[in-house]
């Protein structure tokens, strides 16, 4: 197995699949059928993958590599390290989920939407992959195409607005980070991200890097307070696209930090982690409050997924002070390690949540909190669940919530006693805000009419939430292996963060 | 200096030869053809342009070489071979995609295609001149034949009113050019770009030099259709048959490029201390004026005549640094720029009826569940267009950035980059129109059935994807064109 191009496969599989879905999808069921097919296949090719993968050793693995375009010394070229693998992994095993959680709700131009759907995934892969700076920003653009189209087309009724400003919104921040790889190659002749990460900068030209980066990533993860376009996004987009958005490309920026910024940048982004880190900061404060208010659940979680993101930006920002100005660099390694496993584990919950919100749309077609109330009472294993993954939403121990945040604060504290009781602040609002969630929705007694006659889960949906639900237990209750994995990628990062560029 | 009639020259002309003599042909066949057997004109037609396609693959064999004819009149290098091989496949595509848009008006008439074939003749023409002369010969007889074409409806009230506004601004243009060109003859005594070029140095009146300059400068934005020497165009895009302008807004861009090059660098290349920065301002207003116009059009044909005007702001990029590599990516992007305006305006053409023109942006409501094929196609182009990976469009736009940020104008490449955010929105309406509105009754009509055309847009639309993977053989024959 080990001369196969597996990355490409993991890449092109999806792609290819959705080409081919797309063509022979006429039938419903044939393009339902079809597209499960090709996303368990991508998700059985991604188990060689972590197999494959040689934890101990670290690195850029698997690596392939092509000439792309002579001229312009542009690579085809593709290596995964541990961090790499698990969102890789974490991509697949959503990607299922959500075309099996779209069979029943997307009943108009099927073919449309899965095709959409696997090259999403297709893609997503490919920006895990990528090693090529070009290569990278090509995956990290095309993908706005299927996210936009599916927002569009099956949205809900402000879903025009919404996928308009979702499309030019990234668009506006990733363009500056173009400029800045342009000007990055007109340095070293190529686009290699490891000859950008070895590339002499002078601390100007950091800066300025680093703030092209930083709008590209910060807008992706987002960060406040470029954050506007998510809730519109999150609202409007069918349950599908809210899962994927909120489980997989929203990591794409806290990977981009980790694999430009840093690497690139390192002098500039000590200098600045500070805004970095007061952005973080706000987020999870202010956000949470402004959680706390919304009368429309998956604005709510719209909001919860920034507040959660802040704690990866914030982990992987406070390495930098903890590496260079207090030499420690077991609290910065613990500071990142719990910034990647916030990102896996927000994969999680976010779309489990987003999911089950998508079940009761589904029912009641409607995402107004005060429509619902006692849905325990009719749908008990729905409740369950509800429950446990607000839950695994609030940090709660043995679950996959608890493992980051408590990292990225144990890190925080030693570094700044204050960033981390600020920090910490989230404890109490995310539980606030998820709670009150669960006991206006799912507890209390059925005031609406309309849900007392609502069914239980059906087999399908039983799928979707016992994956997720699994996935959050186990990274809660037994995180070893996913640090094993990350573990000495996340190590080679820290070491890198050592080196001044100036 | 001047040698006599030297037989071996004509060898250099031979595409064109062949191009001239067939086009005569075709104009002698269509006096003994009846209405019906137009297909006869077309197919002879698409024959020559692939006739004539041959004869310059074939003269061709190395893209470094370069060789003059008749006096340095006529260059022969790889930057013409380039040229010349993309403007015949853009006249190729200009006439597939006109022929049932022309049959249904009943304005399918032999001379859409023969001013077609002259038309191409003078961009031939024009991007080998290697002299003031040949290079003012082949723009007009382009010229010319464009506007007759804009007017081949002629009981149509606005596309008479594009043609006169065409033929008035574009004679002004001419006016321009022909001046400045006096000028530089005045200061350097020469009408031969490889002479005027040697002798920029040492002129008596470099004042003269620079005032020519200027003019050349304003005729070539005219003709590129750079803001703010712009006007001509929405009008003209809007008022001309649409498969007219789906060949007045492709094949002349690629030779427009042709005409800046061997002015601005054949014959002007010492002053581009003064022409660069001209060119900069050029292209900011472009940008601006193309960009921001085209956010308010509700026709689709007149949106894209903006979208064009923004587009030659961009193929000015290649241009500041006044580099070889700049003017490869501005030819990659000519390039690349035609071959998608084409597929938007043959869309156009394709999905318009009898009694229904279908170039307002909404007549593309729901497009895509009427024909998710053709909407599909229509959406790459407007992605393409847009400039969003992993499209054509997109390494476009790269290649010109890169040239614009190594030639030191990175607040240009921002300012670029700027107005390509504001741009995106109205390719992206385009896309949610097709694609998020539902459709109107009076669209719910099926598709002319055009096969040829139908089969030729669609090879066009995928070759924007296909080329956004193996951009690197095109790149590689603009870098060779230009000795990189």
């Amino acid at each position: 197995m080990a001369h196969w191009p597996l990355l490409s496969i993991l890449i092109w599989l999806p792609i290819i699949g959705a080409v081919v879905v797309l063509l022979l999808g006429r039938d419903p069921r044939v393009a339902r059928w079809l597209s499960v097919l090709v996303a368990l296949a991508t998700l059985a090719a991604s188990i060689p993958l972590y197999l494959g993968y040689d934890a101990v050793a670290g690195g850029m693995q698997l690596t392939e590599s092509h000439v792309w375009i002579e001229a312009l010394k542009v690579n085809y070229a593709l290596g995964v390290d541990g961090i790499s693998v698990a969102l890789i992994v974490l991509t697949t095993f959503t990607s299922v989920l959500v075309i099996i959680g779209s069979w029943g709700p997307i009943d108009k131009r099927v073919s449309q939407y899965m095709a959409a759907m696997l090259a999403l995934e297709g893609m997503l892969i490919g920006v895990f992959a990528a090693t090529d700076a070009l290569l990278f920003y090509v995956f990290f653009e095309a993908m706005l195409i299927p996210m936009f189209i599916i927002i569009g087309i099956w949205g809900g009724p402000r879903r025009v607005y919404a996928t308009l400003k979702f499309f030019i919104y990234t668009f506006l921040g990733s363009i500056f980070m173009l400029i800045g790889l342009i000007y990055l190659h007109m340095k070293t002749g190529e686009f290699s991200l490891q000859a950008f990460a070895q590339a002499g900068l002078g601390t100007k030209e950091q800066a300025w890097l680093f703030f092209a980066f930083l709008i590209a990533f910060a807008i992706k993860v987002p960060m406040w307070p470029v954050h506007t376009w998510l809730p519109d996004a999150h609202v409007e987009a069918p349950t599908g696209g809210s899962v994927i958005l909120a489980a997989i490309m929203l990591k794409v920026g806290g990977y981009g930090f980790i694999r430009f910024s840093l690497p690139i940048t390192p002098d500039a982004s000590q200098e600045y982690a500070w805004v970095v880190i007061a952005m973080s900061l706000i987020a999870v404060v202010y956000i949470g409050y402004v959680a706390l208010v919304q009368d429309d659940m998956k604005k709510l979680i719209a909001y919860s997924s920034i507040a959660h993101m802040a704690f990866v930006t914030l982990g992987i920002f406070i390495t930098l002070a903890l590496v260079r100005v207090h030499g420690n660099t077991d609290a910065a390694r613990l500071g990142m390690q719990g910034a990647m496993v916030q990102m896996i584990s927000h994969g999680f919950v976010s779309g489990a949540m987003f999911s089950c919100i998508g079940v009761l749309y589904d029912r009641l077609h409607s995402r107004m909190i005060r429509d619902y109330g006692g849905v325990m009472n009719v749908m008990p294993w729905y409740g369950a669940f509800f429950v446990l993954f607000a839950m695994a939403n609030c940090g709660l121990p043995g679950t996959s919530g608890f493992v980051g945040e408590f990292m990225v604060i144990l890190a925080a504290f030693q570094d700044n006693f204050w960033i981390a009781a600020v920090a910490a602040f989230t404890l109490i609002i995310g539980a606030a805000y998820t709670l009150w969630l669960v006991k206006r929705v799912i507890f209390g007694e059925v005031t609406n009419p309309k849900v007392a006659k609502f069914k239980d889960l059906d087999a399908r949906e039983w799928i979707v939430l016992g994956s997720f639900a699994a996935a959050v237990l186990v990274v809660g209750v037994y995180p070893k292996p996913l640090t094993d994995l990350m573990d000495s990628s996340v190590l080679q990062i820290v070491n890198a963060l050592m080196l001044s560029k100036a | 200096m001047t040698t006599p009639f030297n037989p071996a020259d004509l060898l250099a002309i031979l595409p064109e030869l062949v191009l001239l003599g067939a086009t005569c042909a075709i104009l002698l066949i269509d006096l003994f053809l009846k209405p019906g057997q137009r297909d006869i004109t077309h197919w002879l037609s698409i024959a020559a342009l692939a006739m004539t396609a041959y004869f310059v693959w074939r003269g061709a064999p190395d893209l470094r070489q370069a060789t003059t004819a008749f006096n340095g009149m006529f260059l022969h290098d790889g930057i013409s071979v380039v040229l010349k091989q993309f403007v015949l496949l853009m006249s190729g595509l200009g006439l597939l995609y006109g022929r049932n848009y022309m049959r249904e008006r009943k304005l399918l008439i032999g001379e859409f295609y023969l001013l077609i074939l002259f038309a191409t003749l003078g961009m031939m023409l024009l991007v080998s001149a290697g002299s003031l002369i040949s290079a003012y010969l082949g723009l007009e007889l382009l010229a010319l034949s464009s506007y007759a074409l804009v007017a081949l409806n002629r009981d149509s009230a606005i596309s008479a009113e594009a043609a006169i506004k065409y033929f008035v601004l574009g004679a002004l243009a001419s006016g321009l050019l022909l001046y400045g060109m006096s000028m530089v003859y005045g200061a350097t005594g020469t009408l031969e770009l490889a002479r005027i070029s040697a002798s920029i140095g040492q002129v008596e009146h470099p004042g003269w030099l620079a005032f020519g300059l200027v003019f050349i400068v304003a005729g070539i934005a005219f003709k590129l259709g750079a803001a703010p020497f712009h006007m001509w165009l929405p009008d003209v895009y809007q008022g001309a048959p649409t498969s007219v302008t789906v060949f007045i807004g492709s094949a002349p861009k690629l030779a427009a490029f042709g005409l800046a090059y061997r002015l601005l660098e054949g014959g002007l290349g010492g002053l581009s201390g003064h022409w660069t920065l001209m060119l900069a301002i050029l292209s900011v207003f472009s940008l601006a004026i193309g960009n921001l116009f085209a956010i308010a059009q509700s026709n689709l044909k007149r949106m894209l005549a903006y979208s064009t005007i923004s587009h030659v702001g961009f193929l000015l990029l290649g241009f500041v640094g006044a580099m070889p590599a700049g003017y490869s990516a501005a030819m990659f992007y000519a390039i690349s720029y035609s071959l998608t305006a084409a597929v938007a305006f043959g869309m156009i053409a394709l999905l318009a009826r009898t009694g229904f023109e279908c170039e307002e942006i909404e007549d593309f409501k729901g497009l895509n569940q009427r024909s998710p094929w053709y909407a599909g196609i229509m959406a790459i182009a407007m992605f393409s267009l847009a400039g969003v990976p992993p499209l054509f469009g997109f390494f476009a736009k790269l290649l010109v950035l890169k040239a614009a940020i190594d030639a030191g104008f990175l607040w240009l490449a921002i300012v670029a980059i700027v107005f390509a955010i504001i741009g995106i929105y109205y390719y992206l309406r385009v896309v949610k129109v097709m694609y998020f509105d539902t459709a109107g009754d009076a669209t719910e009509l099926p598709l002319p059935a055009d096969l040829p055309m139908r089969w030729v847009i669609s090879l066009n639309g995928l070759a924007l994807i296909v080329l956004g993977f193996a951009w690197g053989p095109l790149f590689d024959w603009c870098n060779r064109a230009f000795g990189i």
